[in-house]
């Protein structure tokens, strides 16, 4: 069997159609959008139609599209021009789920330039505690930042109503949409964000290619300073090849939406379900509502993520895990343990994010491969016996 | 992307002498589920003193279970003077190297085989004497010493590698760094 790809929350497979767009590209078509020649201003003109396309997907206007070189810098860029935008508010609120893309910042941010942040916590399902939340806005609050889905878990937060509670309060507030875009439906029109974030790798499109988009009005300050690209929002020469390619993927994300919340979902479902069913000792990490209809996250009492990783990837199957052995950390991962996740179940935790790639066979391989291994496990588990934890 | 060699990969897939132990007259456990590694091994002994089987199960990644299944094969057929001085590098040698990352699970085999062979000598070990300096994972002063010592540790991220202290929430590395201090002054 060829391998079975379900860690698409991690990355995704370049779409061929968009690796067809993208090909002129690489080749013939050099040139620098920015020149005065024909030769150049026919890739400015494929550059102008990917923004129109990235704008569709998430119903904004194109001149509100930055392309930045990943989600990472999108985040980045997102936190800094809130910082220049309001010197003198020295408070931030934000999650404590969020990716490294963005907390290793605000650690940043905490210690050498003497910002107060505030991690609103989640509950045991990775529900945000919106009460603390609102309670935390204040005058003095120069952004709210929120994942708009995780990535570990999938669980989605309720970005319309918060948004609605920032612009009532007048908070510049930002969404980390990376895991969000091409899963949900996103409408800038409609949720009023000042910015948000992608990553085109998580999307059918290259690695090392962004999207910020910033809501028209808002006095945005550069992150990375230089030429006149991207209207003096964002310098350096563009990487054309891989705008274009995103252009395409958020073409195609818009047409597989629906394909997402009813295929892909049951497919997600049927996994979760038979896993649940045929291995005793495992529950899902996570809401299972407020959720995203391709992730699912599954902790497996009494044994070790790693260890299941590998006996996995024997049978050429890709997911990941939040233990320790896998985190580069020596703990869970912090999502994980922000949820409380119990230790024994922490541990055990594998992902499984699909695609609308996957097929139904390919996740009768996993279960066939997953019940078994874990059975391995366990046999040589000091915490577990006759079928239970002790 | 795992840097394991064949031989660590080959003892995780096919584990040698995995399993409770019948009959077993020694036992010695390390770790926790907490932790995420965990190595109970079961030792059968002869009047002779010698290591006659040796059986273990364990919790953790793959790295932990091959290090379990190597120690259960070095000792084998020892007798407890000579498996006494078996060392967490003889665990790791024997499966072509861990990574660095991973000498921890070697540590771990040879703690389960001292405490093993206390048990049968009926020597009780003071749990975790010394002062307590890494709260996460529950390592002391001395047993941070010890491994400094034997295996020539010289910064912090070396101890962490080697006991996983201070790989937690990281508040103990400046003690840590100043035990490895100390035992560098003293030669
Ligand atoms: C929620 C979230 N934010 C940000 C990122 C970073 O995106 P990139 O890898 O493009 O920098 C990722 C992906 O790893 C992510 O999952």
């Amino acid at each position: 069997m060829k391998t079975v790809y379900t860690d698409n929350n991690a990355t995704t497979k370049v779409a061929d159609e968009v690796i067809e767009e993208m090909l002129p590209y690489f080749g013939e078509l050099y040139g620098n959008p920015s020149s005065m020649h024909t030769f150049g201003g026919q890739v400015d003109a494929k550059i102008v139609e990917a923004r129109q396309r990235v704008a569709d997907l998430i119903n904004a206007d194109p001149e509100e599209i930055i392309f930045t070189s990943c989600g990472t810098e999108s985040d980045n860029s997102a936190i800094y021009a809130a910082i220049k935008a309001y010197p003198e508010k020295k408070h931030i609120i934000t999650s404590n789920v969020e990716h490294p893309a963005i907390n290793n910042l605000y650690k940043q941010l905490q210690g050498q330039q003497g910002y107060e942040v505030t991690f609103v916590p989640v509950d045991e399902k990775g529900r945000l505690d919106l009460d603390l939340l609102y309670k935390s806005m204040s005058g003095n609050t120069a952004i709210i930042s929120l994942m708009w889905a995780n990535n570990e878990t999938g669980v989605v937060f309720p970005i319309e109503e918060i948004a609605r509670k920032a612009n009532e309060k007048g908070i510049l507030f930002h969404t980390d949409a990376v895991q969000a875009a091409g899963k949900v439906d996103i409408d800038v029109k409609k949720i009023n964000v000042g910015m948000l974030s992608m990553s085109g790798h998580k999307i059918h499109a290259p690695k090392g290619i962004g999207v910020l988009y910033v809501k028209k009005g808002f006095k945005f300050s550069p992150f990375l300073v230089g030429g006149h690209q991207e209207k003096g929002r964002r310098g350096g020469t563009e990487n054309t090849v891989s705008i274009i390619g995103l252009g395409k993927a958020c073409q195609l994300a818009k047409e597989t939406l629906p394909v997402m919340n009813t295929i892909v979902r049951e497919l997600r479902d049927y996994l979760q379900n038979e896993l649940l069913e045929k291995i005793p000792g495992s529950s899902v990490n996570g809401d299972l509502e407020q959720r995203l209809p391709n992730t699912v996250s599954i902790g497996f009492d009494a044994v070790e993520g790693e260890s299941i990783l590998l006996l996995l990837d024997k049978e050429d199957i890709c997911a990941s895990s939040g233990s320790a052995c896998t985190s580069g950390s020596l703990e869970p991962s912090h999502v994980l343990m922000a949820m409380k996740v119990p230790f024994k179940s922490a541990h055990g935790s594998i992902r499984f994010s699909l695609s609308h790639y996957n097929t139904k066979q390919e996740m009768d391989h996993i279960i066939a491969t997953l019940v078994p291994a874990i059975e391995k496990l366990r046999a040589m588990s000091p915490f577990w016996k006759d079928g239970k934890m002790i | 992307m795992w840097d394991y060699t064949d031989k660590v990969k080959e003892h995780f897939l096919n584990p040698r002498n995995g399993g409770e132990l019948e009959g077993a007259n020694a036992v010695g456990e390390t770790g926790s589920l907490n932790c995420g590694d965990a190595l109970k091994l079961y030792l059968k002994i002869n009047e002779n003193e010698r290591i006659i089987d040796a059986t273990f199960i364990t919790f953790g990644c793959a790295s932990a279970v091959a290090s379990s299944s190597a120690l259960t094969e070095i000792i084998k057929g020892m007798t407890l003077d000579e498996a006494s001085k078996v060392t967490n590098d003889d665990i790791s040698d024997y499966l072509g190297g861990l990574p660095k990352a991973k000498m921890h699970c070697s540590v771990m085999g040879q703690g389960a085989l001292k405490k093993a062979i206390a048990d049968y000598r009926g020597i009780q070990i003071l749990e975790k004497p010394g002062e307590l300096i890494c709260e996460c994972f529950e390592v002391t002063d001395l047993e941070i010493i010890e491994a400094v010592k034997a295996n020539g540790l010289e910064t912090t991220d070396d101890v962490t590698n080697y006991l996983k202290a201070g790989g937690g929430c990281g508040q103990c590395l400046d003690r840590i760094e100043a035990v490895i201090e100390s035992v560098k002054a003293k030669g």
